[in-house]
């Protein structure tokens, strides 16, 4: 009876280890050239992880279709990094050194991307991230030097957050603001900053802050807070599945004031979760919207659509752009050594993407103007366009 | 004043979530004292199960809570067959580490078989909001459907463990394996029984859950199961009416946390707490001071 | 005997040039040696675990808050004040011990799931204060940390856990904490004080554990309050009841098996944590006690098994 226990045990693990092994024998092919793809494809961020890696996909396979880059097709190794940071550093390790792949494309969120930006340096091998939006990503903190492999295709946090401001206390008028940011989330944080120095800048006046956490369903505690604050306005730099339940938790307690956000609101699922009613008054900056009528954005929703079953959110169109920018600078430097590639990357100039035309400035983040949307009656409209002052 | 009042009406809804899901970790934990960490996930399935009832079935919300229940109760019961059952007469802890398995193995699966985006909820009930006071309180139909819902799923789940004779067995169970067995109850047919009662429980906390917060996705139910058994635990671990006190004194406290002083501070305070109520009073609230059996 | 023990210090000074040799001719590519540096933290991490849950009997969820305070107070010495490496570790172990003395006097009172969810609450507690220190960054945690775990700091420390835990053990403290586990009213008949020795035990497994935090931050640049969540104290617990509960060298083989897992189904991607979690509910349920149950790995029991007889 131990016996047969003991061979059952040692049988699942055999055939674990021999699984796993025939996943490392793909056999190694000079006819492709090898992109590694580090996101978070379990855990609590999978969200974010898995609609980059669709989109990211979705673009290689257009490259492909369409004849590959110098003469190759582009293959993309992707690997999952649990939404663990030290495990998006195990990853890296493995694509860079194991697969040899030419450019890194993830992880979806700062802390995992901060953990992989040392293995990238080591190896000389570029790192392009879709939505990693704190300024330490790409510029180290102590030494205030460019990362030189780092490079990403979606704002920092700060521009988005200079022109929220402006727009709130100059456009709308108002000066009495709340905001309600992700305490457990950089991006939210760095926004929530800027936000409160660029308002008192301009005259305006905090009057209720507060941070929510991860796992947060009820908001009504601080919504009625804020309710008694007197806010003409609450900024709620979040994402959308928190955002669209605040908003709706919001409008139920009687608050009517305007919302204001970020691009982490762009999802179809903000519409369908707090509905176009409760939507009406608020406003978001954003890469890109969906309803822009350019033949490139529409022809990329088209696709996307066609082979996932849903409108891409705007990480998803960071993410595509990021494959596509990978694939024009390969091109660019004609050899799929990392080194040149990582030239040809800081070189981009006017790249044409779906979020917008873009150069990369000294500290590796794209320049590109912002956009600020406003919901009507659930359709997301183009309120302006405000270029950040840097 | 009012707004004192609108934070208690807050406390009181979000309570009544956390004591729906305390209520099926009690009768779990009741009966075979094995914290069912699967318990999260399978209000999740719970809730995804309705998600398609409404939307691909067609069925309406009743209908849709009732095969969401029936759909949990199957699942309860494999996983106790599969996964709890060989393990009756092993360490207890090898039994944890398995509900962490079969926790895990839900979630992951999940994400597989459901894609890791958020789901919005159809609101298959609609909500009117009341004003109270003024306009100063408000409450909605939802908030008011679940209370009632936590209130009679309470209410039902006393009378079967006192008033009938499975639940006579239960008790029975729960007091002394052995003893039962003797007794000529079938216990392995009291497990499987409770265990589809308790994930029942869990499949109606889904759906209310998905309803009242719109959306759905496979790690839902993680961090309200967890919730749910801090509830659970400062109530009286296997109590019925501790589950309930301890999910609206949960919810409670962490709405004036919230609301008077700071969201980050508030697991800080809901732990902490718990500890001091485990020192003092390590039965729970509603508990009766005994020595663990060994 | 005395030759035993200079047979098992010789192989243990061969593991380690062995590995460093390899390490420093490149033989061990660098992706597995991220693996083992995870495997010796993890070991360090299990079997420190192992004195609280498997050899006194209390069930602690904690484990990953000791890492957090080890993790946090080292890294703050050596990236914000400069001190030295080993300073830094020595300081957070007993920062970790403290901590455990100050939650193991009032809650290991308790026994079973309830001392399990307190210690699970102080977690997530300690988790809970870090979020809100903005001067070790608060979520976002403390990144940019100097990369001064190497292999012979690792071996060193993971050789210190081992023998410290296994000595401790096999002393009369030990034994009072395995009395406590196997029967707490008959160990405090026979004189025990109990809550001294489950103190203790608990401390020392958390002044460990605060060694593995400090060595994990400082090989993987960034710790955050989330990477010590709930889920890192379960990771350490199944490898302790996966090795099984009071082995020792079960507990190594476990952390090793567990961290060779994770590594070899890597290639799944989002199937991998499925696979993970079946391989744990299989491996319990056929194996409930552990691989090892409270037997140890020896070298005699090796040479038995070699000569052909059956264990």
């Amino acid at each position: 009876m131990k016996t047969y226990k003991w061979l059952v045990v040692s049988l699942i693990m055999m055939l674990a280890v021999s699984l796993a092994a025939t996943g490392c024998g793909k056999k190694e092919t000079s006819d492709t050239i090898k992109v590694g793809v580090n996101y978070e494809l379990s855990g609590e961020v999978a969200a974010y992880g898995t609609t980059a890696k669709d989109a990211i996909l979705l673009a290689f396979d257009e490259i492909n279709a369409a004849g590959g880059v110098l003469g190759k097709k582009i293959e993309a190794v992707v690997l999952d990094n649990k939404s663990d940071a030290a495990e998006a550093l195990n990853v890296a390790t493995k694509l860079i050194t194991q697969e040899k792949v030419v450019a890194h494309l993830g992880p979806a969120t700062t802390g995992a991307t901060l953990n992989v930006v040392p293995v990238c340096t080591e190896y000389k091998v570029p790192l392009i991230t879709n939505s990693a939006t704190n300024p330490d990503v790409t510029v180290d903190p102590q030494t205030k030097e460019t990362r030189e492999y780092v490079f990403r295709t979606c704002f920092i946090d700060p521009p988005q957050a200079v022109v929220a401001a402006e727009f709130a206390v100059n456009q709308l008028g108002k000066k009495k603001m709340a905001v309600y940011y992700d305490n457990t989330n950089d991006y939210s944080k760095g926004l929530y900053q800027v936000f409160k120095e660029q308002v008192i800048a301009l005259g305006g006046e905090i009057v209720a802050e507060e941070g929510y956490v991860k796992e947060d369903q009820e908001f009504r505690p601080t919504l009625t807070k804020f309710k008694q604050s007197g806010a003409e306005l609450i900024y709620i730099p979040g994402y959308y599945e928190k955002v669209a339940k605040i908003i709706s938790q919001a409008r139920e307690l009687g608050i009517d004031v305007p919302f204001l956000g970020a691009d982490g609101w762009d999802s179809p699922d903000l519409v369908e979760v707090a509905g176009p009613e409760a939507l009406n008054n608020t406003f978001f900056t954003n890469h890109y919207s969906p309803q822009d009528p350019s033949e490139k954005v529409q022809n990329f929703v088209k696709a996307y659509k066609e082979r996932y079953g849903s409108i891409p959110a705007s990480f998803s169109a960071t993410a595509y752009d990021a494959a596509y920018l990978l694939a024009d600078a390969i091109k660019r430097a004609g050899s799929t050594d990392t080194v040149a590639i990582t030239k040809a990357l800081a070189e981009t100039k006017d790249f044409d993407g779906i979020t917008g035309k873009f150069s990369f400035d000294e500290q590796h983040n794209p320049v590109k103007e912002v956009s600020i949307i406003e919901m009507v009656n659930g359709e997301q409209t183009l309120k302006t366009k405000i270029t950040p002052k840097q | 004043m009012e707004t004192f009042i609108a934070q208690l009406l807050n406390g009181l809804s979000l309570g009544s979530i956390y004591a729906l899901i305390a209520l099926g970790y009690t009768m779990v934990y009741g009966i075979i004292q094995l914290i069912n960490f699967a318990h999260g996930e399978v209000l999740m399935i719970g809730a995804f199960a309705g998600f398609y009832a409404i939307t691909k079935l067609k069925l309406n919300f009743f209908l849709a809570l009732i095969f969401a229940m029936v759909v949990s109760a199957l699942l309860g019961i494999i996983i106790e067959l599969a996964a709890y059952r060989p393990l009756r007469n092993s360490p207890r802890l090898a039994a944890l580490i398995t509900a962490i398995g079969v926790s895990l193995f839900l979630q992951n699966g999940g994400l597989v078989v459901f894609g890791a985006d958020y789901v919005s909820f159809p609101q298959a009930v609609n909500k009117v909001t009341y004003k109270l006071l003024g306009g100063s309180v408000t409450v909605t139909s939802h908030q008011i459907l679940i209370l009632i819902v936590t209130i009679v799923m309470m209410l039902v789940l006393q009378y079967i463990v006192l008033k009938t004779k499975t639940g006579k067995a239960m008790r029975a169970v729960s007091f002394d394996k052995d003893a039962a067995l003797l007794m000529g109850i079938n216990v392995d047919s009291v497990i499987s029984i409770t265990f589809a009662i308790g994930s029942a429980l869990a499949a109606v906390a889904g759906v209310l859950l998905g309803m009242y917060y719109q959306t759905i996705y496979p790690l839902m139910g993680t961090m309200p199961g967890l919730k749910a058994f801090v509830a659970a635990v400062l109530g009286g671990i296997g109590i019925i009416p501790g589950a309930m006190a301890g999910g609206f004194l949960l919810g409670i406290i962490e709405t004036f946390v919230s609301g008077y002083w700071s969201t980050t501070y508030r697991d800080v305070v809901v732990f902490g707490l718990l500890i001091v109520i485990l020192i003092v009073k390590p039965a729970g609230l509603l508990g009766k001071d005994t020595r663990e059996k060994v | 005997m005395k030759h035993k023990n200079i047979l098992i210090g010789i192989l243990l000074i061969a593991l380690y040039l062995a590995v460093y040799a390899a390490i420093g001719t490149g033989l061990i590519a660098p992706y597995y040696q991220v693996n083992l540096y995870l495997m010796g933290i993890n070991i360090i991490a299990a079997v420190s675990l192992n004195l609280i849950v498997g050899f006194t009997g209390q069930l602690a969820l904690g484990h990953a808050g000791f890492m957090a305070v080890g993790a946090y107070v080292s890294a703050v010495l050596t990236l914000k004040l400069g001190q030295p490496f080993l300073p830094a570790i020595l300081a957070g172990a007993v920062c970790a011990f403290v901590i455990g003395i100050i939650i193991g006097l009032p809650t290991l009172r308790l026994t079973g799931d309830y001392l399990a969810i307190a210690t699970l609450g102080f977690g997530e507690i300690i988790r809970g204060l870090l979020v809100n220190i903005d001067y070790v960054g608060g979520a976002a945690g403390i990144n940019g940390i100097p990369k001064l775990t190497n292999w012979t700091w690792l071996y060193l420390f993971t050789l210190l856990t081992v023998f410290s835990i296994k000595n401790f053990v096999n002393s009369t403290h030990g034994r009072a904490c395995i009395a406590i586990r196997d029967n707490e009213l008959a160990a405090e008949t026979m004189g025990i004080n109990t809550t001294y020795y489950k103190v203790l035990a608990f401390s020392i497994g958390a002044f460990f554990a605060g060694i593995a935090g400090a060595l994990y931050a400082h090989y993987f640049f960034l710790i955050q309050p989330a990477t010590f969540s709930f889920m890192k104290s379960f990771d350490a617990l199944v490898m302790v009841v996966f090795g099984g509960l009071g082995s020792i060298t079960g507990s190594i083989i476990a952390a090793m098996a567990v961290t060779f897992m994770n590594a070899a189904l890597i290639n799944f991607g989002s199937l991998r944590m499925i696979i993970y979690a079946l391989l744990l509910v299989i491996i319990m349920v056929f194996r409930p006690q552990g691989l090892m149950g409270t037997k140890e790995f020896t070298l005699k029991h090796l040479f038995r098994v070699k000569e052909g007889g059956s264990s």
